[in-house]
């Protein structure tokens, strides 16, 4: 079953009569590492939430080449700070493969699997809300690939991170991508961006500004807002 | 005084048939009530938390305000319900410990499904986006909240107990308070006190109390909780 391409038509966001987001016209293609950035307040976690789901559209819409509830079996979402839920680290990993139907122990089996490539295997059995920052984000995102997403999207998981943690957790979406898995990804750092991204998203006051590859926004963008953002000025 | 906390240590130590009797019947009745009360409580509490609805909040103020519901009131709307004129008088039910079960259900319930709700009510608000993200059917929500919270549920399930196990008025008047049938500590209390053995009243009430701190402390101990590696 293929997601996609994922197509955001008119796709617009309020909240008490203030408009987040939007209009947004945007198509995702099934491959690729997507990078959404801006200022802080430009709209990129409410852009990742309607495409994902999480919100509503007040006008235009988003839709994937299936249906909604089809689609969302195949997509995973990291949030910036990680939602940890009260259990050992493996049965938090085996959480998303047993609300799909499988068996306690393969889910088990599975999740140790992964914990695995996550460098998680010494930590199964701890409790997952006492784990450190860093371990906490490894989970989150051990969770979400453990069902080899189509898609992942991420609202800035390295925000509070140091630069081991972050390095880690950036050679995991690599190999995820390589895996197959297309990427969404929002950040603030431009050393991050420009390592991963293949392609930006610039967002300013909920409106995409430019949409490019990694390349040609980092050496011409066309949009002064871009441009100050690049160059670390404050954009206004 | 002295000479009365001394008669009700002797019935203790010596196991003392009539007094084990109201002890075990006491258990008998509270245990079940908790249990029947939990099953009932705890999935309304997380219901009301996860599914929005039409007058859900008046729904949850009215459960709210259950929680001091009056237990001579409650037990004289069993009391006619289970007589031979009420509607569930051909089950006979009346005087007889599954009346006194019945009663403490509707008292404790309200008091379970509201302290359960604000539980699950906090943990939803966290778990909210992850659940709906992860696509979890309604109940596979609920199923969660409720594993996962089950510590801060032992608070509501614990609550339910201590109010079930000191409950006198509404037991009183629909077990009848006989003895060797539907005696148990709290009406034999209010026997003793009612015909002048105070002393003996109040080491009756050292037992009881005794029972429920030995209770709790037995569920802390089963539920593993105040450990440093949980919640």
């Amino acid at each position: 079953m293929v997601i996609f391409p994922l197509n955001m038509y008119g796709a617009t966001a309020h909240f008490r009569k203030k408009r987040l987001v939007g209009p947004v016209d945007i198509t995702i293609e099934a491959e690729g590492f997507t990078i959404v950035m801006g200022p802080n307040g430009a709209g990129k976690t409410t852009l990742l939430r309607l495409m994902h789901g999480l919100q509503r559209c007040s006008g235009g819409g988003v839709e994937w080449a299936v249906p909604q509830a089809k689609a969302r079996e195949k997509q995973a979402y990291v949030f910036q700070s990680p939602i940890m839920m009260r259990r050992k680290v493996i049965d938090s990993i085996a959480y998303p493969l047993r609300l799909r139907g499988l068996g306690a122990s393969a889910a088990r089996t599975k999740a140790q699997e992964c914990a695995g490539r996550f460098g998680l295997e010494n930590l199964l059995e701890s409790w997952a809300p006492m784990l450190s920052g860093g371990e906490k984000q490894k989970l989150s995102l051990a969770r979400a690939l453990v069902i080899r997403p189509d898609i992942l999207f991420l609202d800035e998981p390295c925000a509070n991170l140091d630069g081991r943690a972050t390095r880690e957790i950036e050679e995991i979406l690599l190999d995820a991508q390589v895996a197959g898995t297309r990427i969404v990804m929002s950040t603030h750092d431009m050393g991050q961006a420009r390592r991963l991204a293949q392609d930006i998203i610039f967002m300013y006051d909920g409106k995409i500004h430019e949409q490019t590859p990694v390349g040609a926004f980092f050496t011409t963008p066309t949009t002064k807002e871009a441009r100050a953002f690049i160059k670390g000025d404050i954009v206004e | 005084m002295q000479q009365g906390f001394w008669d009700a240590w002797k019935l203790i130590i010596t196991f003392d048939r009539d007094l084990y009797e109201i002890v075990f019947l006491s258990l008998k009745v509270t245990v079940s009530a908790v249990i029947i009360a939990s099953f009932i409580g705890l999935p309304m509490g997380a219901f009301l938390a996860v599914f929005r609805f039409k007058f859900r909040r008046y729904v949850i103020a009215n459960l709210n305000a259950l929680m001091g519901l009056p237990p001579v009131v409650v037990g004289l709307f069993v009391y006619m319900l289970l007589s031979r004129a009420g509607p569930l008088g051909g089950f006979g039910m009346l005087f007889s410990p599954n009346a006194m079960i019945i009663a403490q259900v509707i008292i404790i319930v309200p008091l379970i499904a509201s302290i359960s709700h604000q539980a699950i009510r906090d943990l939803w608000s966290e778990y909210h986006d992850l659940l709906i993200s992860m696509n979890a059917t309604r109940f596979q929500r609920v199923k969660a909240l409720l594993w996962d919270g089950k510590r801060a549920l032992l608070t509501a399930i614990l609550a339910g107990f201590g109010r079930a196990i000191g409950e006198v008025g509404a037991i009183m008047i629909v077990g009848g308070n006989i003895e060797h049938a539907t005696r148990v500590l709290t009406t034999a209390i209010a026997l003793e006190t009612g015909k002048g053995n105070l002393a003996f009243a109040m080491g009756l009430g050292l037992v009881l109390i005794t029972l429920a701190i030995l209770i709790n402390l037995l569920i802390h101990i089963v539920g593993k909780t105040e450990r440093a590696s949980t919640w």
